[in-house]
């Protein structure tokens, strides 16, 4: 039995108090999600850097060793060397160990025995030799060598016994050209691991960009489809991985166009089908209007809902049919300069508010736009409709310029209504088809078909202008709609 | 003397319609429903206008066009289903006077009619002979001759060559010009206006390509000069 008790429905485990605490501080400090780029780049950028170190690092311990190795063998070579000169001079003068160390001209040298000491450079006495090496050397009279800290340095001491004289010879060598080379080794291996470094950087770069091309063409051919322009495809590639992409996207693409098409086509088709039908009834209601008055009160009642209503349907079949050549994209205005301020006026004139103001015409008094002067009028009928309907009251229609330039390069055609206004977030949905205003102020049976704003858009659109509704914001209730349209010219014509 | 107009239309509820309402206006109307047969009942009975729809089985609406027009200057008016492709332009040129976008009021079309129907206006200053170069237009007759010869112009062509001959010199818009011949408001079509012009120079220039008659003011209208 299944029970709706929704306390029945435990969860399978609860997350205890430290685990949420942990989760929390996980989410917290989790670090955003890095890019497929940023990611090839990384790891580009690490591999080259981790590659060149280990190769430095390498490099420097081989150098440093065989460097100190042939360092100490010829250390210890000339050490016998100088030990041999050493203890045939003591041969012949036992304890003059100043001259015995005299004759050798190596580096620094020591000669010490129980008794006496000899060196060449006060610094180095028996004291800095460490125990180790004087053990070997002159305890247990072996020869041997060690590198010791000498100074703020090191140095490779050679000890070698002179067992005729019970004395040690001590040579000591400052390494310090040694320590010189490796230094300028490390810097130039640290230099060439930073340039392999930014070489991995670029070539990660240059890898992720390449990487990501294909997404970034399927990005752009998306929005493009997104814009509607739907003959868009991605181009074929060579590549197996991205060909599965690619056709798969296209084919995507070609389904939905042709999905768009024939819901185009079903619209147009329909509205082509309903024209024959309306001209007989629009011709047979206007015979029977000229006959109104042999037909009964009544009848001549019906007859004018009648004809309203034909006369409504014709428009919607208009609109309809207008609205799907947009969709199939076969719309071709027709281009001429209007004067502005003539055109507006004309437009109002055949607009149902034939008497509406035009303010600030004026300054646009030599302006002309180029436009398709039906469509274009149109879009004001439309808005002066629009206005009618949900203020009820009388609209205004203002000619206004966008910027403070001088001579302006655009327009704005604004018509404002004394109505309630837009309600939040309605702003660009009144501009969908068939979608109508906040039902406050709008009075039954008089709205339009729902599609003269979704038509201004298109029109709008196509003329290179915008167009977009607002609040008004001069402190008076009401909406406020303005056509942006680009000025032919702004004083009249050849300026 | 009452008015004939001949429709040209395959459907035969509009074709009705159309008749009831045209009638309503006390014209006379003729019925055909292809090419051929209003060819035959043209022949038959001479119509004062011609409503052609250009969707029609057979032979179409730009071809009756063309074939009424080989021997007759009356005024077409064109039926399309679409105002802003080819068909409009086609059909101009095809020889018709005017064009009506599908579905039309009636009320629309019987304003169309009168316009066409006008007769054309004697010229500004009564002459009964105006002169301009080798191009005379002699109003009263409905004849033009260039050097001479006589040549042949539809009713609107020639009532579009006298609007122009009213004012010798002076430029005439086509906002003008479509609501002097045609009857048009601001809102009337300037195609019909160019195509007009470009049939009327056809005919009454010497090289159509380089009009000295017929001349265009570029961002105005047209001119007529001698």
């Amino acid at each position: 039995m299944t029970s709706l008790d929704p306390d029945a429905r435990t969860p399978r485990y609860r997350l205890t108090g430290w685990r949420r605490f942990i989760r929390n501080i996980y989410r917290r400090v989790r670090p955003r999600r890095i890019g497929l780029r940023n990611r090839i780049l990384f790891m580009f950028f690490l591999g080259s850097l981790i590659l060149a170190g280990v190769l430095a690092f390498t490099t420097y311990g081989l150098t440093q060793s065989n460097l100190l190795q042939q360092r100490k063998t010829a250390g210890v070579n000339q050490a016998i060397a100088n030990t041999r000169r050493v203890q045939i001079d003591l041969r012949i003068n036992p304890q003059d160990f100043a001259a015995a160390i005299d004759q050798v001209g190596s580096t620094q040298r020591l000669l010490w025995s129980e008794d006496a000491s000899a060196t060449s450079n006060p610094q180095f006495t028996i004291d800095v030799l460490p125990p180790g090496l004087r053990l070997l050397v002159i305890d247990e009279r072996r020869a041997a060598t060690m590198i010791i800290p000498f100074r703020e340095g090191q140095a490779l001491v050679v000890g070698v016994p002179i067992d005729s004289a019970g004395a040690a010879y001590f040579e000591l060598d400052t390494l310090r050209d040694v320590r010189d080379a490796l230094l300028s080794l490390r810097l130039a291996l640290f230099v060439s691991t930073a340039i392999t470094g930014l070489v991995g950087l670029a070539l990660g770069l240059f890898a992720s960009r390449r990487a990501v091309r294909p997404l970034a063409n399927a990005a752009q051919a998306a929005r493009a489809i997104a814009d509607g322009r739907l003959d868009t495809r991605l181009e074929s590639t060579d590549d197996p991985d991205l060909q599965a992409l690619t056709m798969a996207f296209n084919d995507m693409v070609s389904t939905l166009q042709a999905r768009v098409e024939s819901d185009a086509r079903f619209a147009s088709d329909v509205s082509h089908e309903l024209r024959s039908p309306l001209m007989t009834l629009a011709a047979s209601v206007e015979v029977m209007q000229s006959r109104r008055d042999e037909l009964s009160d009544r009848t001549s009642a019906a007859l004018d809902l009648l004809t309203s209503d034909v006369f409504r349907f014709q428009r919607l079949v208009e609109d309809l049919l207008e609205i799907s050549r947009f969709d199939a994209g076969a719309v071709r205005l027709v281009l001429e300069p209007l004067g502005l301020v003539e055109f507006v006026e004309q437009a109002i004139a055949v607009s149902s508010l034939p008497h509406t103001n035009v303010i600030g015409g004026g300054e646009f008094v030599a302006a002309t736009i180029r436009g398709d002067r039906r469509r274009l009028a149109r879009v004001i009928a439309n808005l002066i409709d629009n206005a009618r309907i949900h203020s009820g009251g009388s609209p205004k229609v203002l000619l206004q310029t966008p910027g403070r330039g001088s001579t302006p390069s655009h327009v704005w055609i604004v018509v404002e209504d004394d109505g309630f206004g837009l309600i939040e977030g309605e702003e660009t949905k009144i501009f969908g088809r068939f979608t109508r205003g906040g039902t406050a102020g709008r009075r039954s049976g008089q709205d339009g078909a729902g599609l003269g704003l979704a038509l201004a858009l298109e029109h709008v659109t196509m003329h290179g202008g915008r167009i977009w509704a607002a609040n008004r914001t001069d402190g008076i209730r009401g909406a406020r709609f303005v056509v942006e349209l680009p000025l032919d010219s702004y004083a009249g014509v050849g300026s | 003397m009452t008015v004939r107009v001949l429709t040209v239309e395959d459907d035969e509820r509009i074709r009705l319609s159309v008749k009831l309402a045209l009638e309503e206006e006390g014209w006379e109307v003729d019925e055909a429903a292809s090419g051929e047969d209003a060819i035959a009942a043209f022949q038959r009975q001479p119509a004062d206008v011609v409503l052609i729809d250009i969707m029609l089985p057979g032979m179409d609406g730009f071809e009756l066009c063309r074939a009424l027009r080989k021997s007759s200057d009356v005024p077409v008016v064109m039926v399309t289903a679409r105002s802003d492709t080819h068909d409009v332009v086609a059909g101009l040129e095809a020889g018709a006077d005017d064009y009506l976008t599908k579905p039309f009021a009636p009320k629309e079309l019987s304003a169309r009619i009168r316009a066409l129907l006008r007769r054309a206006k004697p010229a500004a200053h009564g002459h009964s002979r105006l002169v301009f170069g080798d191009l005379e237009i002699i109003p009263e007759e409905g004849k033009v001759l260039i050097s001479g010869k006589e040549t042949v112009l539809t009713k609107t062509e020639f009532r579009l060559l006298c609007e122009l001959a009213a004012d010798p010199g002076g430029v005439f818009s086509r906002e003008t010009l479509l609501d002097k011949v045609w009857g048009y408001d601001y809102f009337g079509d300037g195609r019909l206006v160019d195509v007009h012009i470009r049939r009327l120079r056809m005919k009454v220039e010497q090289d159509p390509a380089n009009p000295r008659h017929v001349v265009t003011v570029r961002g105005l209208g047209y001119r007529l000069e001698s």
